[in-house]
Formats: structure tokens, sequence, C-alpha cells
């Protein structure tokens, strides 16, 4: 005898930042995410449905029916409930699971690999003074740049993927073509000792790509003028190693340093904003909320084809879509930096206004080596020498999940753009897939010879590239 | 002939002198000097020949170093894995044997002389059986003297310290922390008791302004450091924090 009658509860819809939609619902206890799905894209308005989660109260994701959620919450059917709802990515990025190609050419290990903001070029530097451009289509070399006299320690593309800046140990900066694989402009020569990190201008503050910021062992930032060829600025104020540096999209530059502090400049002028204090012992790496949305400029993931197109349109066109995106991204609040480091703890800032952290997330029993948020800046993933990577959530900082499975330190860590799947690279020369829905390992990748030194997912999705200390560059397929 | 000349005269016979002395000994006296002299040659040795490779070796800036790594490594010394696994079975052994890795392993064991001085009393300064500490040492926050009558050891207000400048071995920065207690003291397990700090002394100090925080989110707020100066000579406990 099936019962008629099913427990129903008053719900109310909430968006993240907690404005209502629409008054309370009237819904069944047993009902699906799908079916909620259709009555808040209703209740939403727009042209095409979009897939959304939902979570009771904020907390807890309803993954197969609301009733079974409350039965594990504990609440109270009396009163009415707020579901939160989160739109997710439209498109739906899928795991990679083979090597496509192994791409020999570095003589020696790989340090550092990077996709072009649209995906269309792969660039990878070396310990062997190189840096190579890769032919995605072909998966073949395409040019080998050679300007450097040491190690290729760090490689940023400019956002609109139309010139590349690698740093080496010997403090110098070169700037090459990924057409033709040569050398624009002149070395950048100034600092004194090697580079740790190099970042570009967002492309919304300026369309044409022109400044560049770099950070060195020496302590000192500098912001280059691309198109002269010399420095605009130098930012000293760190008494050690500079290890990060990111231009935020708000015009403020974030420094990390090894003297346990970070710093947070205005590059228009070079004057020193905020210093933030908090960690013990060095501070190794930095992530932005709006990370992904400045290093992917004016694409958009969902608009990529199977070919990676370069990026068309004056100036001016570029600079609205990206400023667009950026502001859908951003939304309301501004954006928030974690610093991960030495003392095994990360902290997660409001830099623009705060001196005081919002939140600091300990549990890793070992130095954490990157931090990245994800695409939809919801979540965030941290690297660390022991073995594990702990997701924890974007907005508060609060600790979510650990992905366990690396019988090595956890080198570095790539999201997907659809933010669902996190690949990650670690010293005992595998790198794994790991789905965040759920929290397992999705797939495990071995083929590598020895230590993984850098990944790399590209932003349409299709491809993850990886290299390490075998001197091979392996690019990962569906 | 003045004092120049005669330095000169006598530093030159020296060699002659040892070598006379090292042929003409005899006994134990001459087996303990010519280890002792065995050891130094070998020294010598060594460091001839790092000079003569010094001189020789020209800087080959043509060839890149071999061993490239990414950036986030570089300031880290990468351990091979064999070692890793070496490392871990010595830990154990010690872990077993009960002795831990202190930067300063051996330091001279100060005596009962050198480090307690008596102190006579009775009406014809006869009774010597009170002793008064020559050394720096740390008494607790509630510390109250026993009875001067019945007081054995005596441990003078101006030898009592309550900080020290505790070094941390890989930050390289000092800090000046407060001192919570007397560990071990290498000497002797009475010293120990008394709170007496020599040099080598294991002390446990106040961390709490580094914000140190345990995995599971607490903060660490004792940690031990070694003393590595002599604190009645300096005036002051410098020590390294053992991490």
């Amino acid at each position: 005898m099936t019962s008629e009658d099913v427990e129903r509860l008053l719900i109310q819809f909430q968006d993240e930042n907690g404005e209502v939609l629409g008054s309370p619902f009237d819904v069944p206890l047993d009902i699906t995410p799908d079916k909620l799905q259709l009555v808040c894209n209703a209740l939403l308005q727009k042209e095409e449905p979009v897939p959304l989660a939902f979570f009771v109260r904020g907390e807890a994701e309803v993954v197969s029916s609301l009733g079974s959620c409350i039965q594990t919450l504990g609440v109270e059917t009396e009163q009415v409930l707020p579901v939160v709802y989160q739109p997710q990515a439209v498109f739906r990025v899928r795991a990679v699971t083979r090597c496509t190609s192994t791409l020999q050419g570095h003589t020696e290990a790989v340090i550092s690999t990077a996709f072009s903001p649209t995906g269309k070029y792969l660039a990878s530097g070396s310990g062997d003074t190189t840096v190579r451009f890769w032919d995605l289509t072909t998966e073949t070399p395409h040019h080998t740049a050679r300007g450097h006299n040491h190690w290729v320690l760090s490689i940023a593309w400019s956002p609109d993927g139309k010139k590349l800046a690698s740093g080496c140990k010997n403090s110098q900066i070169c700037l090459w073509d990924p057409v033709t694989g040569t050398q624009i402009g002149k070395t950048l020569t100034g600092h004194t000792k090697w580079i740790t990190w190099l970042c570009w201008e967002p492309l919304h503050l300026n369309p044409e790509c022109r400044y560049l910021a770099s950070s060195s062992k020496d302590g000192s930032v500098r912001i280059w003028d691309t198109v002269l060829g010399r420095y605009e600025k130098i930012l000293t104020g760190h008494t050690q190693s500079v290890t990060c540096v990111k231009w935020g999209g708000d015009g403020l530059l974030y420094t990390s340093s090894q003297d346990r502090t970070v710093k947070v400049w205005r590059p228009k002028d070079g004057v020193l904003c905020r210093t933030l204090q908090g960690h013990a012992h060095w501070v190794n790496t930095l992530a932005l909320s709006t990370d992904y949305v400045l290093r992917t400029g004016a694409f958009e993931p969902a608009t990529a084809t199977i070919n990676p197109q370069d990026l068309t349109g004056s100036l001016d066109e570029i600079k609205e879509t990206a400023l667009q995106r950026y502001n859908k991204v951003r939304g309301s609040a501004p954006e928030r930096l974690v610093s991960g480091s030495d003392d095994f703890t990360l902290f997660l800032w409001n830099p623009a206004e705060d001196k005081k952290p919002l939140a600091r997330m300990t549990g890793h029993s070992a130095l954490v080596n990157e931090v990245l948020f994800s695409p939809d800046t919801r979540l965030l993933a941290s690297a660390s020498f022991d073995k594990s990577i702990k997701i924890w959530d974007g907005r508060t900082g609060k600790y979510l999940m650990s992905l366990r499975g690396h019988v090595g330190s956890v080198y570095q860590v790539a999201w997907s753009a659809d933010s669902r799947l996190l690949v990650s690279g670690s010293s005992d020369s595998t790198l794994k897939v790991w789905d965040i829905k759920t929290g397992k390992l999705n797939m495990d990748l071995p083929g590598h010879a020895d230590e993984v030194y850098a990944v790399d997912w590209s932003p349409d999705g299709q491809r993850v590239a990886s290299g390490g200390k075998d001197k091979c560059l392996r690019i990962w397929r569906r | 002939m003045d004092h120049h000349e005669r330095k000169r005269k006598k530093e030159s016979r020296e060699a002659h002198e040892r070598s006379h002395k090292a042929r003409k000994m005899i006994g134990l006296k001459a087996k303990l000097y010519h280890k002792q002299r065995h050891a130094e040659k070998i020294q010598m040795k060594k460091t001839i020949k790092m000079h003569e490779q010094r001189k020789t070796k020209q800087k080959d800036d043509d060839k890149t170093p071999e061993g490239a790594v990414p950036a986030y490594l570089l300031d880290r010394e990468g351990q091979s894995r064999a070692k890793v696994l070496s490392n871990m079975i010595k830990q154990k052994r010690k872990e077993k044997a009960g002795k831990w890795e202190v930067p300063l392993p051996k330091v001279r064991a100060q005596g009962e002389t050198e480090v307690l001085k008596v102190i006579r009393t009775g009406k014809r300064q006869k009774k010597a059986w009170k002793r008064m500490v020559t050394k720096v040492c740390f008494v607790g926050d509630g510390f109250t003297r026993k009875p001067p009558k019945y007081e054995r050891f005596i441990r003078p207000m101006g030898l009592r310290f309550k900080k020290a400048h505790v070094t941390h071995p890989e930050l390289k920065a000092t800090f000046c922390l407060p001192i919570l207690g007397v560990k071990k003291n290498p000497s002797s397990p009475l010293y120990t008791t008394l709170g007496v700090i020599t040099k080598g002394t294991v002390i446990e100090v106040n961390v709490s302004e580094l914000g140190l925080v345990t995995q599971g989110g607490k903060v660490i707020w004792g940690k031990y450091a070694q003393v590595t100066n002599n604190p009645e000579n300096d005036g002051c406990i410098n020590a390294v924090l053992l991490v």
C-alpha cells in the first residue's frame, strides 16, 4: 500500500549572497535535484536553463533527494528552510584519460609549462635554457626559443595570448612571439638574483598588455614596460626573497615573501598599501579568487571549439569582454587572496580592505607548495608536501575534504575550466585527476619516469600538459 | 736582537723541537701524542688538497649546471630517496636508544666545585653544609624560598633569569622569549631539579609569539631550545630552537 501523503516542506530559494528568490515554496520531501532545478530556473526566468546545485542552509548538498539530505542534517521541518542555489558551469569538461603524446626535445628537466589563454599554444621552459613552443593540433615541436643562459624558472603568457615572458636563474627576462618563436624586443635585465615569478597586467586594465611584474630572490619586484624594454618601477620593501607576485583585477599588486609577510602595493605609483602579517615561516604561494578569469582575459571557455582560435576584435572590444567576464566572476565582494606557507597553514585575506586575515586554514602536516582558487572562485585547493590535497570553501575558508592518493609530495595542481575536476602532479611521477563532487580519484595517470614538476589544464578543457624531471612533456586527452 | 727577530727565530726552531720531542717520547705519553698528531696531519693534508683544487678550478661559464629544479624547490635541499630511507632507520634506532639530536651534542661536564660554592655557617663558621649556585638559574613563577635556616642550596636573585634569546635555525631570526622551565642539564640531574642553566642545557620556552600551529589547529606555545653560550659570563641566555 503506497502512502500518498508524503511529507511536505516549505523551502525558500536563496542565492549565494543571501538574496531571496521568490516566495517560500511548498515541496514534497522526495523531490530530486532535477525537479528543484526546473522550479528554480522557472523562477530565474532565464532564456536557457542553467544547471544548478542546491545546498540546504548553504551546507549540505542535495544529492539524491531533499528528504535524505534533511535526515542527515536533522533539521526541523516546521520552519521555512533556506536552500541556496549555485549556478554551475554550463559546459562540462571531460576527464583526461590517456597520454596522447610524449613530446621530447628538451635536454634537461622541464620546469614550467603553460597553455596560452585561448588554449591554442603550449609553451614549456626547461633546465636546458630553452623555451619551446609546441603545436597542439599535431602534437609536435613548433619552435625552440634560445636566448637564456641559465634554467628558465618561470613563464607567463600575456592575457591576449600574443606574447610569452620567461624568466631565468640568471635574473634575465625575455619576451617571445609564439607564432614565429623569436624574441620580441630586448632582454630585460635589472634583477640581481633569479626570477621567481612573472605576472602580466590584466587585460581589462590595459588591453595592449604592456606591463609585466617580476619578483626575484633579491627581494625586489620590478614592473617592466615591455614596449620600451625597461623597468617602470621597482618595489622594494621585502627583506628576503619574494616568492610570488600577483596582479589583481582591481589595480593592486600582491607579493609574498620568505620574510613571512604578504605586501599589497599600488602599481601606478609604486606605493606600499598594506603589509599582511601572520605567517610563522616562508610564504610560498599566493592565489587570487579572480586568477582564472584574469589569466583567460577575453576568452570564454564556454565558447571553445575543437580547434582553438586566436582572440579576434579590436582592442576596445576585447577590453569590454574581459571587463564583463571579470565583473561577473568577481561579483559584489572584493577579491580574496589566499597565501600558503612553510608553517603548514594557509591564510584567507581580504587584502583590499583589511589587515587581519578572514580565516586561518590548518590541517596540513607539511609545507604548502601551491594554492589555487577554482575558476568559479567557490573552492580552494591546496597542494602540500604531506602527499595530500585539501579542498576548502573559497568564501569562508572552511575545510571541505582531503584528497589522498599520492605517495610523494604534491607539487602542482590545476583546475578544469568548469571547476568540477582537478589534476595534480607529484614527486611520485604520477598525475591524478580528482572529481570534486564526490571527492574521489577519477583517473590515475602514470607515465612519467621521474618527478612531475609542472602541470597545466588548457582553458578550453581539452588537454592537460605535464612536464618533469624526465625531460619529457606529456599531453593527456580524453 | 729585538723582539721580532727573536720571535721569528723561535718560530723557525719549533719544527725541529717538535720532531725532537716526537722521536724521544716513550710510553703512554708518546702513544697519546702520536694519535693526536696523526689526526692533525690528516686535517692538514685535507686543507692543502682543498686549496690546491681551488687554485686550479676555473669557472666554466658556458656550461649550465645540472639538476634543474623549479623555483619552488630552489631554496630547499632535496634529499635523495635513499638517504631518506636510511634516515628513517637511524631515527628509529635513536628513539630506541633514547638519544636525541641536539645542536650541541657534547658539552663539557661541570663539576660540583665549579657550579656550587661552599658557604660556611655557624657561630665558628665551621659548618659547611650550605651551597650557593654560581651559575645562572631559572626558578618558576611561584617560587618561594625555603626558610633560610634550612636552605641547603642558595640561588642568588642576581643570577635568576626569566627570558632567553632564542634563534630559529632556519629563519635565522632571534626572538626574546620567556622561559617555561629547565628540561635537562647535561652535567647532572641535580642541576636539572635546581634549574641551573649552563651551556648545553635544554630549556623549554614560550613560543606563542611566533604563531606556530599544530595540525589540529591548536596553537603551539612551548618548544625546546638548547643554550649555546655560557650565561654566567655573558649576562644573557642565548639558545637555539630545536625544531
